[in-house]
């Protein structure tokens, strides 16, 4: 038998270092796995300090042993490679493990086994962990704000008309798809305002009218995005097309209007239109809150995806203007069916960050007093039967958000792949 | 005719384009005169003069009610620039930590940092703020239940955290002798360099850094009359429930709740960017660098982070200014920065919406053009030379 030298681990006697080394990583996480699930303390006799410490040392020892270069074990080899290439990473690895063994019973206890849902009051709530009860009485004003509940079939369906014709793409025939474009820039919104104006607001057909402030809700969020998300498109791209316009006036009034917008935060467009907005326009005039705070969006975010299609426009070379030119075609011609097709597709990521910044920033319209999700969280917060469920509330609405932006930014990174062409 | 032709193409449409701005301008100029005289309101900054009767809860500056309506927009815009100051400092921190994590070859550091900018970036930054200020912070124990932390002197309460406040004596002359200090740095640092191109002699620029920054302002202390102490916080009680921190520095829960969302969010974002910069550097440089001889130190010093930097310092700067324009998200939890103190309580006050909005709107747009014009300075300073 060689001479074991535990500062340097071979493979001549790879067996012993493997065993020890494996036996010191479990222990370590055991002791920390018997802490954090069962409260037992087994390494209690040591000083407090040494016995929080002792787990990482040990395992940082036994890890430190089984990295042995080039065993000729599988597994061994990529793990050393993946989690355990040096003494520091090695470190690294324990303390993640750690922490989510740490983390997971806490964590699990609250969402799930010392939760609540049954039952419609606070009293229902006695476990120490979340009260899901109050998510449950409370979801129909989180998603539908103070919409009348008997009325909350109109936005349903709103909703899933405009869902059902945002996929039409998919079912036209060949003859049709030329006019897909159109469709989605022009008839499509107008499909969709048609349907929220008498659907949704209602007061004709016999249908009760609601008033716009008791939209609400996740509903109001979709609606709002939604709206921005069309306007911002095409004025984004006239802005960008008039800020690389070769015509000195209409290039340096698109410069200042998207430094403008690029330089104040939301909020105070928000408050502009809410508060300074009325004086500009005529006395008997009057503009639904709503509508001012979609337009005052659109034009915010406008100026954003203005510089991301500048951007992409940018990013063509020279030759695909000289050859659309050469073949005889305008400014227009060349744009619409040389140019524009491809910048776009370059810029799809970009777009696709200043849509996810658009559904995030849509809470804001707090300020004029419209109620989306975030803004029903917090009226409920309020609310005197069911004081103290914040953080239920917050996370609900925290992973209702996260789930529609990843969703987003997954279907556009789908999106890029599909349009990826090779140059 | 030809040239003609052109010439008129090029001119209709700028002169449509320029009639229909100037009518928009005019018709809400318009509007806005005919209903400042209906509401007998006259247009006008001279109320930035006048007491502005109402209190704020932070501030940097002496404030109360008896000062004017400008001084007010001044304890707005400190805040502001408070806030982001330290959102910027540690978004960077976190940021980059997170970024360089994401390349790291051990697949659980990546998996983690990933998480982190996954999670935090795809929630919408009030909720955050929310979260934090009416979920997490309101979680803390009461000032009489607090136990003291960081060397038993500092207090994390409902009520805010409480650090000692350092008590300065002679401060003017320590300022000076950091300030002697940092040029000393500079300078040798100069010759260092000149005398490596030249000679190729190294100096231990770095531990002289050290040692100059620490002796220095350490020698005004001994000879120079500088003092410094500290001032505990102590917790006193005013009534049977209420109690207070006398003494030492408070700095308020609506400023930490803010403090660290903004710097969590946003550090997703220069995450990113962080990444993107050292992931466009390519293999060959690296190799290159090592096959003359260099050690990993002096490649990320010299030859990755220099050509790095060039492509993460942009976006980066983007992201500065997006969390000073983020951080007027304070309104919402009624941390006084600019857009509460002037755009909320001021206009509620003097109904003068079109100056105060305008005034708010130009301070914040002057931010960003003039971080955006010293981005364009430094670009083009770093921009590689083609020769």
């Amino acid at each position: 038998m060689n001479k074991l030298n535990f500062l340097k681990p071979d493979k001549e006697n790879m067996k012993i270092y493997l065993y020890t080394g494996s036996f010191l990583f479990l222990i370590s996480t055991m002791d920390v796995f018997l802490n954090s699930f069962f409260k037992l303390n087994i390494t209690s006799f040591l000083p407090n300090f040494l016995s929080l410490l002792l787990p990482l040392i040990l395992g940082s020892f036994g890890l430190h042993l089984i990295r042995i270069e080039f065993s000729g074990i599988k597994y061994l080899d990529l793990a050393n490679k993946k989690i355990n290439s040096s003494n520091f990473n090695a470190v690294l690895t324990l303390l993640i493990i750690f922490v989510i063994i740490k983390a997971a019973p806490a964590t699990m206890s609250w969402f799930i086994f010392d939760a609540n849902i049954a039952g419609d009051s606070k009293e229902a709530c006695t476990g120490t962990g979340a009260c899901w009860t109050y998510i449950k009485i409370w979801l129909r004003r989180f998603l539908y704000g103070m919409y009348p509940n008997d009325q909350q079939w109109r936005i349903n369906i709103s909703f899933i008309i405009l869902v059902f014709l945002a996929f039409a793409g998919y079912f036209t025939t060949e003859r049709l798809k030329k006019y897909l474009t159109l469709y989605y820039v022009i008839i499509y919104p107008i499909i969709a305002y048609i349907l929220i104006y008498y659907l949704i607001s209602g007061g004709s057909f016999n249908l009760e009218w609601v008033e716009t402030g008791a939209w609400g809700g996740l509903s109001l969020t979709f609606i709002v995005s939604f709206f921005c998300l069309i306007f911002c498109f095409p004025l984004g791209m006239i802005l960008a097309l008039g800020r690389r316009s070769s015509l000195p006036t209409i290039k340096y009034i698109s410069i200042s209007f998207i430094e403008f917008w690029r330089g104040v935060p939301l909020i105070t467009v928000l408050f502009m239109s809410s508060a300074m907005f009325p004086m500009f326009l005529p006395e008997d005039f009057f503009m639904d809150k709503l509508v001012r705070v979609i337009i005052a969006i659109s034009l915010f975010e406008a100026a954003y995806v203005a510089e991301v299609i500048r951007g992409g426009l940018q990013a063509l070379p020279r030759g695909q203007y000289d050859a659309a030119k050469s073949l005889g075609m305008g400014y227009w011609k060349m744009h619409i069916f040389v140019i524009l097709p491809q910048a776009l597709k370059l810029v799809i990521p970009g777009i696709a960050n200043t849509f996810l910044a658009l559904v995030k920033d849509t809470p804001l319209i707090f300020v004029v007093g419209l109620l989306e999700i975030v803004g029903m969280l917090n009226l409920a917060k309020t609310n005197p039967k069911w004081l103290g469920f914040a953080m239920e509330g917050y996370v609900f609405a925290a992973i209702t958000f996260w789930i529609i932006c990843y969703a987003m930014s997954r279907y556009s990174q789908n999106l890029e792949l599909k349009f990826k062409t090779e140059r | 005719m030809v040239f003609m032709n052109n010439k008129v193409k090029k001119t209709i449409p700028q002169l449509i384009t320029l009639a229909v701005v100037v009518l928009i301008f005019g018709f809400f100029t318009f509007n806005a005169q005919t209903n400042m005289e209906n509401r007998g309101i006259e247009f006008g900054y001279g109320f930035l003069s006048q007491e502005s009767s109402f209190d704020v809860q932070f501030s940097l500056i002496d404030y109360d009610g008896s000062y004017s309506y400008g001084r007010a927009y001044l304890v707005g815009l400190l805040n502001t620039l408070l806030v982001a100051f330290l959102g910027i400092l540690i978004a960077t921190v976190i940021g980059v930590v997170i970024g360089i994590a994401r390349l790291s070859p051990n697949y659980l550091i990546e998996k983690t940092a990933a998480f982190y900018v996954e999670f935090f970036r795809n929630i919408p930054l009030l909720l955050q703020i929310f979260f934090w200020y009416f979920a997490a912070l309101r979680a803390l124990p009461l000032p009489q239940d607090a136990d003291p932390i960081f060397f038993g002197v500092s207090y994390l309460t409902i009520k805010g955290l409480f650090i000692p406040r350092f008590i300065w004596e002679n401060f003017d002359i320590f300022s000076y002798s950091v300030i002697a200090a940092v040029v000393s740095i500079l300078v040798i640092r100069n010759y260092a360099k000149k005398l490596q191109e030249n000679e190729g002699k190294q100096l231990p620029t770095f531990s002289i850094s050290i040692g100059l920054l620490i002796i220095l302002p350490f020698l005004t202390f001994l000879i120079g009359g500088v003092s410094l102490s500290f001032e505990i916080p102590v917790i006193k009680q005013l009534s049977v429930t209420s109690f207070v921190y006398e003494g030492g520095l408070g700095i308020p829960p609506e400023l930490i709740a803010l403090t660290l969302a903004l710097a969590l969010y946003t550090a997703t974002f220069i995450a990113e960017c962080v990444r993107a910069g050292i992931q466009g550097i390519s293999k060959g440089q690296k190799e290159a660098a090592a096959s003359i001889g260099l050690n990993p130190n002096q490649i990320l010093k010299l030859v990755i982070m220099p050509q790095a930097l060039r492509i993460i310092i942009p976006p980066t700067t983007n992201q500065y200014l997006n969390l000073t324009k983020n951080s007027s998200l304070a309104a919402a939890i009624a941390y006084p920065d600019l857009v509460l103190v002037f755009a909320g309580t001021a206009l509620m006050q003097t109904g003068r919406a079109i100056e105060i909005v305008s005034i708010t709107m130009f301070t914040y747009l002057s931010i960003s053009l003039s971080i955006s014009v010293l981005m364009n300075w430094y670009n083009k300073k770093i921009a590689i030379k083609e020769k």
